[in-house]
């Protein structure tokens, strides 16, 4: 096993997923030549030929349609889009395309793509560079969402969303890259669609995605230090949703705390939160708190945009409100 | 490849356009029977195009359609009997009645699919013409699309990479005058949007869309122009339709006597008069007999057969390995 950054480990699953099967093929803006803006496809171009990895124009509408037909008819591609703040120019292509053939044709086609793109905010690059719209692509039917918090899952869920035969919109996340973890060599193939509990406890379950994993994380050692012990969950996969594990995880706690970094108001903790009250509402003590970006445009000077980002203090004081 | 359709290739295209035909007027009657659901986009009076630039594709070759993708289908080598079943919502339709007329698929004929959403099947076929070229396989890609569906911004973008990355591509125009009812004079800021490929580094030829043959000459020239490698072309071939936009269309907004103009280009008695020399009156007779049969019996046995049952489609369960 070897220490890698969570970038690094996106660049191992790509390099080792082309190795093993040609119909992988790569396309993005400034993926090639370059490697990428986040240097996630360094190299790679050097090592496959520029038919496999393409420097595209800027042109995501047409990218996004052509990455869903070029799936159907016998490859495998990877479109990268360089800032999840894009998402609403691939939706047609999304909402339309890619997620109704595989229904609407009963069965004719397979759609085996990967749209990888970073979102998420405090880097300081403003309300059209710092967004989460996880709720936009896992609102649709028909689509994977994966979001890896850690480098080996970065690694492994990659390597997964590449041999999924169905679409998977794979959000990473741009405070995420230089992340440094142990990556297990070689064939590591993590599984959609599974949580992972990071941190045991009795007293509240605290479930993130993404980021928020590790400001979760943060805030269970406080609240460790109060006397409260904090369940963390971490999804990795917002659709398909492990519902067994969060149920067991309420059931052994009775409290829930829902953490993402996109917007509340209709956002990814909202439907989370119904969920929980869907399928495990018996077990509840309270109601569940949840925890997101403030509903307002991402400010760009920094104490502005930390105020608006959710962080392991409010995720403490959701937990609080939710034992008290 | 030979550019110029040989009498068999030309009678056998005459014989789908007939079937086109039959099929379209038989779906009008419908409609007014109340026997059909949502719009109805007929393509009466286009038949050259899309049964003309699909006539020397092979089922290996992929085509992208639109809305009003009748021609295309049946031109692609679709069973008539399975795209009427599906219009009509039946199992035993293309799609088992889920698709319905707009977005028909059969991915064995090359045919995915049709497309409801204006331009989109534009960077389909681009991106299908990518996996043609990283597969190596020599076959093309075509999308077929309307005057309307140009003015798109993603028309631009798919054009650039495609001519950019010299994919095997066709870009279809079946500019048929008007948008919904907007003319095109008052979508686009030139006349003949075959004038476009120039800003794109490729070819562009502008055709009589109602002359199936014109039609079959200048993609068969497209295709050659693909497989050498040489990368796109822009075929404009102007045409009309003679029916509404869709069966909700209440007309109003053409001018007097343009249908009937257009009508006097008929491209199916027009091919059919150029076949008479060559095979006679009684032979073409006989086939528009036999295409009208085939139609008929189509519907007779489409109407006849079941309505889907709401049940799950394993393929279709995206989700299903979680519980
Ligand atoms: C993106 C989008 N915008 C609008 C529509 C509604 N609409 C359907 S067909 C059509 C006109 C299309 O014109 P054209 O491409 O010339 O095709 P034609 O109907 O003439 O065959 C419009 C506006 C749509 N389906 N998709």
């Amino acid at each position: 096993m070897a220490k890698l950054r969570y970038a690094e480990a996106l660049n191992q699953a790509l390099c080792e997923e082309m190795e093993r099967d040609p119909a992988v093929w790569l396309l993005g803006e400034d993926i090639g030549v370059y490697g990428g803006v986040f240097k996630v496809t360094r190299d790679l171009m050097e090592r496959f030929g520029e038919e496999r990895v393409r420097d595209t124009p800027i042109s995501e509408q047409a990218l996004t349609a052509m990455t869903v037909s070029a799936a159907m008819t016998g490859t495998r591609p990877v479109l990268e889009i360089m800032y999840a703040d894009f998402l609403p120019l691939t939706v047609d292509a999304l909402a339309n395309q890619a997620s109704i053939y595989n229904y609407i044709w009963a069965g004719q086609v397979e759609l085996p793509f990967v749209l990888r793109t970073q979102g998420g905010g405090g880097a300081g690059a403003g309300a059209q560079h710092s967004k989460s719209l996880d709720a936009f692509v896992a609102h649709i039917p028909g689509l994977k969402v994966v979001a890896p918090a850690s480098p080996a899952d970065a690694k492994g869920l990659l390597k997964a969303a590449i041999r999924d035969p169905h679409p998977v919109i794979f959000l990473e996340h741009k405070l995420l890259y230089n992340m440094r973890g142990e990556v297990p060599d070689g064939e590591h193939v993590a599984e959609i669609g599974r949580a992972a509990v990071l941190r045991e406890g009795r007293d509240v379950s605290v479930f993130a995605t993404s980021r928020m994993v590790h400001e979760a994380l943060k805030a269970a050692e406080a609240l460790s230090a109060e006397g409260i012990e904090a369940e963390i969950v971490d999804l990795r996969t917002l659709r398909p949703l492990d519902l067994s594990a969060i149920v067991a995880s309420v059931e052994k706690t009775n409290h829930a705390v829902v953490v993402n970094e996109g917007w509340t108001f209709c956002g990814y903790g909202a439907e989370l939160s119904a969920t929980i009250m869907d399928h495990a509402f018996d077990a509840l003590d309270a109601p569940v708190e949840r925890v997101g970006t403030l509903d307002m445009p991402i400010p760009y000077s920094e104490p502005l945009e930390m105020a608006v980002l959710p962080d392991a203090g409010r995720i403490a004081q959701a937990c609080r409100r939710a034992v008290a | 490849m030979r550019n110029a359709p040989s009498v068999d290739d030309q009678l056998e295209m005459f014989r789908k356009m007939v079937v086109v035909r039959h099929m379209e007027e038989t779906l009008g009657e419908l409609h007014k029977a109340g026997k059909t659901r949502g719009p109805i986009h007929r393509c009466d009076g286009q038949e050259a195009v899309g049964v003309g630039a699909t006539a020397m594709l092979a089922d290996t070759d992929y085509i992208t359609s639109t809305h009003r993708g009748h021609a295309h289908y049946i031109g692609k080598g679709l069973d008539p009997y399975r795209v009427v079943a599906e219009i009509l919502g039946r199992e035993t339709g293309y799609c088992e009645g889920r698709a319905g007329h707009m977005i028909v698929a059969d991915a064995a004929k090359g045919m995915i699919g049709g497309n409801a959403i204006v331009g989109a099947g534009i960077p389909a076929a681009t991106g299908m013409a990518c996996s043609i070229r990283l597969t190596g396989r020599d076959a093309v890609a075509m999308c077929l699309f309307g005057d309307g569906a140009a003015q798109t911004g993603i028309c631009h973008e798919s054009m650039n990479i495609a001519s950019l990355w010299k994919l095997p591509v066709i870009f279809l125009l079946e500019h048929n005058q008007y948008g919904l009812t907007v003319h095109s004079s008052r979508q686009s800021s030139v006349e003949d949007l075959s004038v476009r490929a120039e800003g794109y580094g490729m070819p562009g030829v502008l055709i009589d869309g109602n002359d199936a043959v014109a039609v079959y000459g200048a993609v068969a020239e497209a295709v050659a122009r693909a497989k050498r490698g040489e990368g796109p072309t822009l075929i404009e071939a102007k045409t009309y339709r003679f029916d509404g936009f869709s069966t909700s269309d209440m007309g109003g907004y053409q001018p007097d006597g343009e249908i009937a103009e257009w009508r006097a280009r008929d491209p199916i008695p027009r091919l059919r008069a150029a076949l008479e020399g060559h095979i006679g009156e009684e032979r073409l007779s006989a086939v528009e007999a036999e295409a009208h049969k085939e139609v008929d019996d189509a519907f007779a046995q489409a109407l006849a057969d079941p309505l889907p049952g709401f049940a799950g489609h394993p393929a279709s369960r995206p989700y299903s390995e979680v519980s």
